[in-house]
């Protein structure tokens, strides 16, 4: 089955790295998509270049920034193919925003239950 | 049986339904028609019939069904005609740690195996752990379909993984056993259970000294049942050394040593728990011995009670003004026993203003009739 690994950062910490560090982790984060099983995945910019929108009145309503600020923000994912919740949970071990103090959510994805 | 289903169909609400109705097919056929030569494995192939047919009514699980056909079928036949002479194979171990999976909250680890493993009933359970019937249906519903859509496996965990995946099965066991044990009414059933799950446990993983340890820590505990509640409505808590060993069950003593010592090159928790236990029912009781096990399971655990409950053993063993130092030293100053140990141990100090104001202390934290009463006779006694 399918499990979207979720990967909630605390903001600030990746920015406060020095560049060779930044490079480096960026670096593993590309080595992981080239994981068997890894079917895709994302990182997204930080968190301050976000847009949210919403319906106001009816109609659409553009504003800056996330709706409320949190203590982890969602920075980016993976998608997993994986026999069940023990393997994706050991791949969602080796994402190195656990060093850094964020937290990975492994969710399956709809529809793909065996 | 149920593990078994639960294995192949990888559904625990199918499995369960799925032998609900083989049961009851039984009920119906075997009064009339007579028990089947192999009844387990009748059983279990009417629950993967029933199963099958059920999914094949349900056509949005049309892949599953397919998926179940082209392999797992196969196997269940093959497995049942194998294992002939009625037997079939034990799967227990894989339901017991399916069951006590750590993505599931605690409370349903400890339900669903109650109700998967140990067989009790909802009601059953929800009575024991003092929520309304639906609460729990709810509760086991709800972590059953967890362990079908998030994919929880039904398997042994990889040896790597092992040792920390045991520690919350032996947790859930042990919680199981002190909710029975600290509820003698109702509840107390419950205790015989988790006897009975430390039993497969240590039957099905042999190699594993911490199982063996926590079954002799239960044995142990267990054995006291009688003698460690008397008073009017039979709730008042009688200390160790107070307690009536006439009443203490001796075989099930001998049968805990036994465990324990097939145990003794463990230095686990559950090891250590059942070597004090095993200590404290010798007469006379080696305190020292008492208090070294205590400091190796204080550092183990990094448990300030511990260490509280160690102070109990110095105190008998180097006497009351060592322990003292210990308990003064500990900053659990919200805790009931904290308070009452101080007490125990200034009144052996001959400081009874000092004991008195302690047991008033303790006083305070008391949660239960029971307590207050044994806190107030103490403090006359001072």
């Amino acid at each position: 089955m399918q499990y979207a690994l979720l990967i909630y950062a605390k903001p600030g910490i990746v920015e406060a790295l020095s560049p060779a560090e930044r490079e480096e982790l960026s670096r593993e984060y590309f080595a992981l998509r080239d994981e068997p099983g890894i079917l895709g995945g994302a990182g997204l910019q930080p968190v301050t270049t976000a847009t949210t929108v919403r319906l106001a009145d009816g109609k659409p309503l553009v504003t800056d920034g996330p709706f409320a600020d949190t203590k982890e923000v969602f920075g980016g994912y993976y998608l997993y193919e994986a026999d069940n919740l023990d393997q994706a949970t050991e791949m969602a071990a080796r994402i190195p925003v656990l060093r850094l103090g964020g937290t990975v959510e492994v969710r399956p994805v709809l529809g793909k239950a065996s | 049986m149920l593990a078994l289903l639960v294995g192949y169909l990888g559904d625990f609400e199918l499995a369960e339904e799925s032998a609900a109705e083989a049961f009851a097919v039984a009920a119906r056929r075997w009064p009339a028609e007579g028990v089947p030569d192999q009844p387990a494995a009748w059983l279990v192939t009417t629950a993967r019939n029933r199963a099958i047919d059920r999914l094949r009514r349900d056509r949005v699980l049309a892949a599953k069904l397919r998926l179940i056909e082209a392999s797992m079928i196969a196997s269940v036949e093959a497995e049942v005609n194998e294992a002939g002479e009625g037997e079939i194979p034990d799967e227990r171990l894989e339901l017991i740690f399916t069951c006590c999976h750590p993505a599931l909250a605690v409370e349903a680890q400890v339900a669903l195996t109650l109700r998967a493993v140990a067989g009790l009933g909802t009601e059953d359970i929800a009575h024991a752990f003092l929520v309304s019937a639906e609460t729990m249906k709810r509760r086991l519903t709800r972590a059953k379909v967890k362990i079908r859509d998030a994919g929880i496996p039904f398997r042994v965990p990889s040896a790597g993984q092992l040792p920390e995946r045991l520690a919350a099965v032996l947790a859930v066991v042990y919680l199981i056993f002190n909710q029975g044990y600290s509820a003698p009414g109702q509840a107390g059933r419950l205790a015989a259970e988790a006897i009975r799950l430390g039993r497969v446990l240590a039957s099905l993983l042999p190699g594993q000294q911490e199982t063996r340890g926590l079954l002799a820590l239960m044995l142990l505990h267990d054995a006291r049942r009688l003698a460690r509640l008397s008073g009017p409505d039979g709730q008042d808590l009688v200390l160790l050394a107070d307690q009536d060993r006439s009443l203490w069950d001796w075989r099930q003593i001998a049968e805990a040593r036994e465990i324990l010592e097939l145990a003794a090159a463990g230095r686990g928790q559950y090891v250590i728990q059942a070597a004090i236990a095993s200590l404290q029912a010798a007469s006379p009781v080696d305190w020292p011995q008492v208090a070294a096990l205590y400091a190796e399971l204080a550092d183990l655990t990094d448990s300030p009670v511990v260490r509280l409950n160690g102070a109990v053993a110095v105190a008998e063993a180097e006497g009351p003004a060592a322990a003292l130092a210990i308990v003064d030293g500990l900053d659990l100053t919200g805790y009931l026993y904290w308070h009452s140990t101080r007490a125990e141990l200034l009144r052996r100090l001959g400081q009874p203003d000092a004991a008195r104001a302690a047991y008033g202390a303790a006083l305070g934290l008391a949660g239960t009739e029971p307590e207050r009463r044994f806190l107030r006779k103490r403090m006359t006694e001072c």
